[in-house]
């Protein structure tokens, strides 16, 4: 695949990237596109601005809100008064530098800007030189920079527009701060404010809009979304001649599915959905999706909006209350899992007319996990024998949530469904797994083709542990189980030279593994096929015979 | 005796800058609502489990220890040293002196060494690291410098130009029962006593406030229970209660 910028090499060697020395404003640009008023409007933040006339203009202050800076500062302040992770965290930052090689967005990139403790400090001077006494005060004799305070100007906003995109809130700085200084609490700070002098990112806004509109980030509507499941009811049939059901409003159901909406359409997101649905029909679980709620992801985290990750979760908890469900499940999605499984209770519970036995909200691999080591699932593996699996752990599951009642168990659950399922698996390089995992590079609201190049140099600490183990231990495949890490993957893989196909859902594999009740055999499906085939063929010519005959009976008639 | 008030002003002054500097920080930190449950995880799932987790930060660094093997080193070297020293110190003031005090009284000299060579050692990393150096501000230079020359003045006094204790002490006890004592007017004690004092007045406008800091940072401190236990920000709760989407809207 051609590339227009330089993608960084990999070798495959002990899969550890080699840290590289500093390129200043290696990746300074102008950020992604910015948002129009109208979709801004739609979230509720000020529309006073004007929208800049060529990308050269982004951050100028002639296309900002009114008094700009005065409203910047305001919600600044603002906002570290309601959040006690950024007032803690813009203070107590040592500069000793633990973060600085941690940031897959640095190690691709080379911009210093992008190393963690940098990206935080865009933000940290300002509030030094407006909010605290040493940087007032060298502020007054002319030497903020003494203690590292800055003015807020126009090339300040810019800066924060641009490397405050450049961060997918992945936390992996935070695991390694001795203090737990987590940078994506600072980018979401940095969008909220800048949301609110009229830099909004038009991919988080527009999809959020269509969220708000129609229930789901694609804007997919009711009707199209049932066509769609009837499609996949059809696949699944056509495939083990069983009927599985993907309902959609099923009244009184007793589970809630909430998936990534890219599960209905994208792949190998949509393999994983008929592996849900397969799982649960096996198990004789009733369940049903919701047209209202048919989306698990909330934009409302990456730009740090609490207001409208709450308004986005709302939708969850009235469609569970519409449907009458007794449980909510959530798909496989990284970010979708961690306001599940951390905000919701927060931001739409409590959640007390749901059956209190179960966990609320519970995850997939909460119910496939236990059903595979009970032997309640009937699978054989060698239908994985073709691959030799590794596994992408999401930085949103591993760093920002849990599954089972253990810490850590968002490592082993995951890790277990594979094995079960495949003979073939092998972890890849310790410091890349695990709670030390490397964002795939496109989380966290930078899944858009307008940051296509940082995307794809963030990938690379990824794609370089990946590459030691298809060199050295034969894997084939990667599962994920996070709609972006899954569409990132697939779009990025093949500027570092691997197949885009590679790239497999967990529930994937568990459906390709798994045999239903009264799942037909492949020869018995053949022989299925072949008599659909030949009774389509003889209906077909029957249909031509008639159709001759006709004619020419016509063309005697006339 | 000039020399003693002035120090004596000097001392109360960081003193409550110091007390009630760091006391308000503490009251914002304390205040500041965290509206989300955002402990990295894995974390801890019982309040013990985070005690823990917070001992192993506070005591061994243990993420630092993950992330910067050399950097650990160098920052448990200054940060033990520096304890000890402090610790050690307490005899200017104490009468009678506890038995832990007269205790590390041996380890002071070799503290003081090991102290000075693990701030030099953090310095050369911000001189030579290239990415240590790009985030590095003139303060955290002069801070690093600050501590050295404590060291140094301290370290001065201990081998080259002794000083008289007895009358710091009383100098110090003398500060206690607010009873203007005098100070030897030694050059080497009064520049150690001023850095000392300077060190005391930024702790609570710089980033020394990672000392009480980390105590309240949300991504470790917080138990991993979010489901089992809702967890709601007072300015959060109050949109619930009206029924409001947007902050802006409340009554
Ligand atoms: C709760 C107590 C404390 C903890 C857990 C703590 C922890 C740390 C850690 C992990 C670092 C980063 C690594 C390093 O450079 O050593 C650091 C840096 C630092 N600490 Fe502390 N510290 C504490 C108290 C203090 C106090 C009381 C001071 C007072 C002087 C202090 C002064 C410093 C300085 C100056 C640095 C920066 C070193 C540099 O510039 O490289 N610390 N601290
Ligand atoms: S590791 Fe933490 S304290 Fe150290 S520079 Fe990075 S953010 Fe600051
Ligand atoms: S949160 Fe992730 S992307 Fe952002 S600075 Fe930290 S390591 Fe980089
Ligand atoms: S997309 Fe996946 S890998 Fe990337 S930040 Fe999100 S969870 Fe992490």
């Amino acid at each position: 695949m051609a590339a227009d910028y330089d993608v960084p090499k990999i070798t495959g060697e002990d899969g550890i990237v080699d840290i590289p020395s500093l390129q200043p404003d290696a990746m300074k640009g102008h950020g992604p596109w910015v948002s129009k008023p109208e979709f801004q409007e739609d979230m509720h933040f000020p529309t006073d601005f004007t929208m800049p006339e060529s990308i050269e203009n982004y951050g100028d202050a002639g296309t900002l809100v009114e008094n700009w800076k005065e409203r910047a500062l305001d919600k600044m302040g603002d906002l570290k008064g309601r959040y006690r992770s950024l007032q803690v965290f813009l203070d107590i930052c040592v500069k000793c530098g633990a973060c600085t090689d941690k940031c897959h967005y640095y190690i691709g990139s080379s911009d210093p800007k992008n190393m963690p403790v940098a990206r935080q400090d865009l933000l940290r001077k300002v509030y030094r030189r407006y909010f605290t006494f040493a940087g007032k005060f060298f502020g007054k004799i002319g030497m903020p920079g003494f203690v590292g305070a800055a003015e807020l100007t126009e090339d300040v906003v810019k800066d924060w527009y641009n490397y405050y995109h450049q961060c997918s809130q992945c936390r992996r700085c935070s695991v390694f701060c001795p203090y737990g200084i987590d940078t994506a609490e600072i980018s979401m700070a940095a969008r909220e404010i800048l949301d609110h002098i009229g830099m909004g990112q038009k991919y988080c806004t527009e999809i959020m809009g269509k969220l708000n509109k129609i229930g789901n980030n694609l804007g997919l509507p009711e009707a199209a979304l049932a066509d769609t499941l009837e499609g996949l009811e059809e696949d699944i049939f056509d495939e083990t001649g069983v009927d599985v059901k993907l309902p959609l409003d099923k009244k009184g159901s007793d589970i809630l599915l909430i998936t990534p909406s890219a599960d209905f359409f994208a792949e190998p997101h949509v393999d994983g959905l008929m592996g849900y649905a397969k799982v649960l029909h096996e198990l004789g679980l009733d369940w049903t999706l919701s047209s209202y709620a048919s989306e698990g992801a909330n934009f409302g985290m990456f730009i740090g909006s609490y207001e409208n990750m709450r308004k986005v979760s709302l939708r969850i908890r009235k469609a569970a209350q519409d449907l009458g469900v007794k449980r909510i499940v959530f798909g496989e999605c990284g970010h979708a899992w961690r306001v599940a499984y951390s905000f919701l209770n927060t931001l739409a519970g409590p959640f007390d007319f749901l059956d209190q036995n179960y966990p609320v909200p519970q995850h997939i691999l909460e119910i496939t996990e236990p059903a595979l080591a009970a032997g309640k699932l009937n699978i054989d593996k060698s239908q994985n024998d073709d691959k030799v699996l590794t596994f992408h752990d999401s930085c949103n599951i591993a760093r920002g949530s849990r599954m089972g009642d253990k810490p850590g168990g968002q490592f082993v659950l995951p890790r277990n469904v594979i094995k079960a399922v495949c003979n073939n698996y092998v972890d890849m390089p310790a410091d890349t797994i695990h709670d030390a995992t490397y964002c795939c590079g496109g989380g966290g609201g930078i899944l858009t083709d307008d940051l296509m190049e940082i995307r794809v140099k963030g990938a690379q600490p990824r794609m370089e542990a990946l590459k030691h183990v298809t060199d050295k231990h034969q894997v084939t495949h990667m599962a994920a189980i996070c709609a972006i890490c899954k569409s990132q993957f697939t779009k990025v893989v093949p500027y570092y030279g691997f197949t885009m196909d590679m790239i497999v859902s967990v529930h994937q594999l568990v459906s390709n593994a798994i045999v239903l009740k009264g799942q037909l055999t492949e020869e018995e499906i053949e022989a299925r096929d072949a008599a659909e085939e030949a009774e389509r063929i003889a209906a077909k010519e029957a249909r031509e015979k008639a159709a001759a005959e006709k004619a020419a009976k016509e063309s005697k008639d006339t | 005796m000039v020399v003693g008030v002035i120090y004596a002003v000097l001392f109360w002054t960081a003193t409550l800058v110091l007390v009630l500097g760091v006391a308000n920080k503490i009251r914002i930190y304390a205040k500041t609502p965290a509206p989300l449950k955002i402990p990295t995880t894995p974390a801890p799932v019982t309040q013990s489990g985070v005690f823990l987790r917070m001992f192993q930060e506070v005591f061994f660094f243990k993420s630092l220890f993950r992330a910067d093997k050399l950097l650990w080193v160098l920052g448990m070297l200054f940060h033990y040293t520096m304890l000890i020293i402090v610790l050690r110190h307490f005899r200017y003031v104490q009468e009678p002196v506890w038995g832990v005090i007269q205790f590390v009284q041996p380890f002071g000299i070799y503290a003081g060494f090991l102290f000075i060579i693990g701030l030099l050692g953090l310095m050369a990393r911000r001189i030579f690291i290239d990415r240590i150096r790009y985030i590095t501000a003139p303060s955290d230079i002069a801070m690093l410098l600050l501590l050295i020359l404590i060291g140094v003045s301290g370290l001065m006094m201990q081998f080259v130009s002794p000083t008289d204790i007895l009358m710091v002490k009383a100098f110090f006890r003398g500060l206690i029962t607010f009873d203007w004592q005098p100070l030897p007017s030694d050059v080497v004690l009064l520049v150690h006593l001023g850095l000392v004092a300077a060190l005391m007045l930024i702790f609570p406008i710089s980033k020394l406030l990672h000392a009480p800091g980390i105590f309240f940072s949300p991504t470790r401190n917080q138990i991993d229970n979010p489901r089992e236990k809702r967890h709601i920000a007072p300015w959060a709760a109050e949109l619930e209660k009206q029924g409001k989407t947007y902050l802006d809207e409340l009554d």
